[in-house]
């Protein structure tokens, strides 16, 4: 599995509605090993921005170091990409969409990225709103640097070398609800029937939205013994809802959703996806239903997967710090400067 | 009594407790003075306290324009009781000792060369003001008052300069009541004559009384900045307050949208990563910081070295190493900030010598980063950032145009055959950039940290790695030819002996020591550094002489050790001249150190 194409369902040369085709999606040429999650997490992206139609330099797409973040360069070619320094994209998103608020923003990141090195500034980042995806592929190690545990490593796995883990994990999930994330989900990059629509309702989604995608390494993390390897989740996976469709209607409802039943849930761009709750005691809404829903699943066996949370009235940085509608770069230097009249005005207040 | 010459540069030093409110009281006196035509530098040595340590607010008062330190305190108002004996001990020889004289009895003390004159603050202002906080604020201005009366000057000016200040009318009615106790009583108990006069004169007309981070704020309002990140700094935090404050005013559209964004980071790691991503995303961008946030600022400043992204970084340096004497002044940043990150990156820096300056180099930096897409690091330090200082007023460049430098549009790159982000298409090193989401097809690229070819590539290849980075290189050496030259100043009568090389906040005392040593008869020549990399004009001089004196305020000898490794100079004909006690250095330090050298 060298490219993220190989991975993608869409043989076809069907057009969306840009007039593109599943392959004006794709990226450079891969260098992830053969099999490595974070390969099906590129083509779930493209799948993901095919279908909604995006015009892929629309979209910024931003990363951390690792083999994770090594992806940025693995799809959407014609995008721009920052590939930036161990922990920090979620600054660099700020900064990003500081500047072109019209854009949309994409993350990816891994777990050492992100709950590491990074775990300052991913929390920050969720506090101050970033109107992004945030995506970290979850594999339970340090993949890049060879196989060290990271802090989402399970307590008392064991590496493949035989070495115990005596820390117990951080969960990001339950980091990003603390910090106010309007957009909580947890997939599986073997699961492409849940992670691609999930993918597109975080991009639909206006605020924060972050995505935990349990992401197996297949060179140091898929042997018997680990909870982050293909056999383990597809063994263990379990869901909130199940995401039954994703359609582009814009009916104007925003259904109070009934367990078991086939619910709709309005993203903040007007779209709308079905969610079908497992659980009598699941709803969507309710953020403390859904840290305690999180917090009884630590230490188990299941890894529960799906929409966790939504934020009805999600809001933004931009709104929060007041800024222009127009994107900050494009308006031009010289309505930005001072005029010589407004500098002899201040001039004269220091004389 | 008055044949006594009337001395006419003297300083006034008030020792005060931090925390007290002095410091408005200390700036309003000086403004009074520049108000009545003459100069005014002040050095506020305040401590890294909120409240209770000592502070001292220096102002120098200069005819001739001095706005460096004197070190000569000729008049002290001694308000800490705490720090009397010092005071008392730091005052020169037939200076004045203005003191609170409810606090404390002369018949303490014990010099006989110094004139004590008590005044009893603290009692004058409980017969009339209740409030205890009030009283200790408008203590500040009986002081003031009194030394109005002791140096001759008129109360009108405090009058207007109080109404200025405070719209409101109780408050303005109560300051000048504090000012009047303080005046009425010297009038009627200090002698006629101090000997010391506020010389007044149209010299100074058209000048300005600000501090150097307002003027970068404002410099980087003109630039067109539009996005600030930031982590909280002292002597930093003034210049994004003041960018605040400005941005507000002239940057709000009519429906109250902020043409700016300011964003206080969770540290300096992250304020840098903000300011790399909005300029990377086509935003005018920039941090401000010191010392520590420089520090760790490092990753992210050879990433944008590397991956050839233009931000504008300040740093108000601070006395240092580490935490150091975080509210005193020092040029120790610098050999740092030239080359801050691992492995070979090298940053343009520029150093502003006065809030003039600051406003043009934030200028010049925000032209600078763009032009050579590359971080740009203004070097201010707390001297120049936090002092109010007399100053040129602030002056738009001439013919004044902004520029984004080498960024590609659209309709460019569609006249492009095979757009290489890293490509050396002019042979000045300089490449064209791309801004995200200009071109449905075109221009797209993967900027990055590792290893890199011309097309932005991925690349571990020895040959595409090297190859770009030596162009990198290039385009680094070529902005000599854009960034502000070294001023040389070479006197006529100078045998070429020996030269005088600086740089930034120590002009202030240098402009003394240039007219110094020339009233002595020491001809020497003069060039202080504007820019690193360095011009090709300074090596020059360095060989023009047969010894340079390097003058810096650091221990290390930074300047000097960079000139001889930059600029291949033998080490042996520079001198290094160093002060580093975090106090700006005066020109009577410079003068002796030069003077014992000269023989
Ligand atoms: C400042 C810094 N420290 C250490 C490294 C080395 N390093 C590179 S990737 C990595 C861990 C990446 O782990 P993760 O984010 O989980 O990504 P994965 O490779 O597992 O996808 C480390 C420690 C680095 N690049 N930068
Ligand atoms: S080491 Fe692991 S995480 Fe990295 S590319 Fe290989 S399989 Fe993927
Ligand atoms: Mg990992």
């Amino acid at each position: 599995m060298k490219n993220a194409r190989d991975k993608l369902s869409h043989p076809s040369l069907t057009q969306n509605k840009v007039g593109l085709v599943p392959k004006d999606y794709h990226g450079e040429m891969s260098t992830l090993c053969g099999g490595c999650g974070h390969d099906s997490i590129s083509a779930a992206i493209a799948s993901a921005c095919y279908e909604l139609s995006l015009e892929p330099h629309t979209i910024a797409k931003l990363s951390g170091i690792g083999c994770s973040s090594k992806t940025a360069a693995y799809f959407l070619k014609s995008a721009h990409a920052l590939n930036s320094v161990h922990g920090r994209m979620p600054s660099v998103a700020t900064g990003a969409n500081l500047a072109a608020r019209n854009m949309k923003y994409l993350g990816v990141s891994g777990d050492g990225d992100t709950c590491s090195i990074g775990l300052g500034q991913f929390i920050h980042g969720v506090r101050r709103g970033i109107n992004m995806v945030y995506l970290c592929a979850n594999n339970g190690i340090y993949g890049l640097t060879k196989g060290q545990f990271s802090a989402t490593s399970s307590l008392g796995v064991t590496s493949k070398n035989g070495q115990t883990n005596p820390y117990v994990p951080i969960d990001p999930i339950i980091l990003a609800l603390e910090a106010g994330a309007s957009f909580v989900a947890r997939s599986f990059s073997g699961d492409k029937n849940q992670l691609v629509p999930l993918i597109k309702a975080a991009i639909s989604h206006h605020g924060f939205a972050f995505i935990d995608i349990i992401s197996p390494c297949v060179t140091f993390n898929n042997h018997a013994s680990s909870d982050k390897s293909y056999g383990y989740v597809q063994d263990n996976q379990v869901y909130t809802a199940s995401i039954q469709d994703y359609v582009e209607s814009v009916p104007e409802i925003m259904a109070e959703q009934t367990p078991g039943r086939l619910t709709s849930v309005l993203l903040s761009n007007g779209e709308e996806i079905f969610l079908k709750a497992v659980s009598e005691d699941f709803d969507v809404y309710d953020k403390e239903k859904a840290l305690q829903l999180m917090r009884s699943f630590s230490g188990k066996k299941e890894i529960l997967t799906g929409l966790i949370y939504l934020e009805k009235h999600s809001h933004d940085m931009h709104q929060t710090l007041g800024t222009t509608l127009e994107n900050l770069r494009d308006i031009d230097l010289s309505k930005l400067t001072l005029s010589e009249l407004e500098l002899k005005e201040i001039n004269e207040s220091f004389s | 009594m008055s044949n006594i010459p009337s001395k006419l540069d003297f300083t006034v030093c008030f020792a005060n407790v931090n925390g007290s409110g002095s410091a408005s009281a200390n700036t309003l006196f000086a403004k009074c003075i520049f108000r009545m035509g003459c100069a005014v530098g002040i050095k506020n040595i305040f401590p890294s306290n909120i409240q209770g340590l000592p502070t001292w607010f220096e102002v120098r008062v200069s005819p001739e324009g001095h706005l460096g330190r004197s070190g000569i305190y000729d008049i002290m108002v001694g308000m800490n009781i705490n720090t009397l004996a010092r005071d008392i001990e730091s005052l020169t020889s037939g200076g004045y000792f203005l003191f609170d004289s409810s606090l404390f009895l002369d018949t303490q003390a014990k010099r006989s060369d110094i004139k004590y004159l008590g005044i009893p603050i603290k009692n004058l202002a409980a017969e009339v003001f209740p409030g205890v906080r009030q009283r200790i604020l408008l203590q500040n201005l009986i002081y003031v008052g009194a030394l109005f009366s002791l140096l001759n000057m008129p109360p009108e000016v405090l009058e207007t300069e109080l109404k200025k200040q405070f719209n409101n009318e109780k408050i303005y009615k109560n300051n000048l009541e504090a000012f009047y106790l303080g005046y009425n009583y010297g009038e009627k108990e200090f002698p006629a004559h101090s000997g010391f006069k506020v010389s007044t004169s149209d010299k100074f007309e058209g000048k300005i009384l600000i501090d150097g981070n307002t003027a970068l704020a404002l410099g980087c309002i003109a630039a067109g900045a539009t996005v600030a990140a930031w982590y909280p700094i002292t002597p930093s935090t003034s210049m994004i307050d003041a960018f605040s404050k400005y941005a507000e005013k002239y940057r709000t559209t009519p429906e109250g949208g902020k043409k700016y964004a300011i964003v206080q980071a969770e540290d300096e790691i992250s304020a840098i990563g903000i300011v790399l991503g909005a300029a990377w995303n086509g935003a005018r961008s920039f941090t401000a910081t010191s010392g520590p946030g420089l520090s760790l600022m490092t990753e992210f400043l050879g990433y944008a070295f590397y991956a050839e992204i233009p931000i504008v970084l300040f740093d108000i340096q601070r006395c240092s190493p580490s935490t150091g004497l975080p509210t005193r002044t020092q040029q120790s940043d610098i050999l740092f900030a030239a080359y801050a990150s691992h492995g070979d990156t090298k940053h343009i820096l520029l150093f502003p010598k006065n809030p003039a300056e600051c406003f043009d180099f934030a200028i010049q930096a925000f032209e600078a980063a763009d032009r050579y897409q590359t971080p740009v690091i203004v070097m201010s330090d707390i001297d120049i950032g936090m002092n109010l200082t007399l100053s040129s007023p602030l002056k738009l460049p001439k013919d004044f145009h902004l520029d984004r430098g080498k960024v590609l549009d659209a309709k460019a790159l569609e006249g492009i055959k095979n757009y290489g982000r890293y490509e050396d298409v002019d042979g000045d090193g300089i490449p064209y950039r791309t801004i995200p989401g200009t071109h449905p097809k075109l221009g797209a690229y993967t900027s990055r940290g590792s290893g890199h070819d011309k097309m932005a590539r991925y690349t571990e290849d020895s040959f595409g790695y090297k190859e770009n980075l030596d162009r990198v290189f290039k385009k680094i050496a070529g902005a000599t030819s854009t960034l502000p030259k070294p001023e040389t100043r070479l006197s006529k009568k100078a045998n070429k002996e020996f030269g005088v090389i600086y740089l930034g906040s120590t002009a202030y005392s240098m402009d003394e020591v240039i007219t110094v040593l020339d009233a002595r008869g020491h001809y020497l020549n003069y060039c202080r550094i504007c820019s690193f990399p360095f011009h090709q004009e300074i090596k020059e001089f360095i060989l023009d002489h047969k010894q340079v004196f390097v003058v810096e305020q650091n221990a290390l000898a930074q300047i000097a050790g960079m000139l001889t490794f930059e600029l291949q100079i033998n080490p042996s004909l520079l001198r290094s001249l160093l002060y580093y006690d975090g106090k700006p250095t005066t020109a009577q330090n410079i003068v002796n150190d030069i003077l014992a050298q000269l023989t």
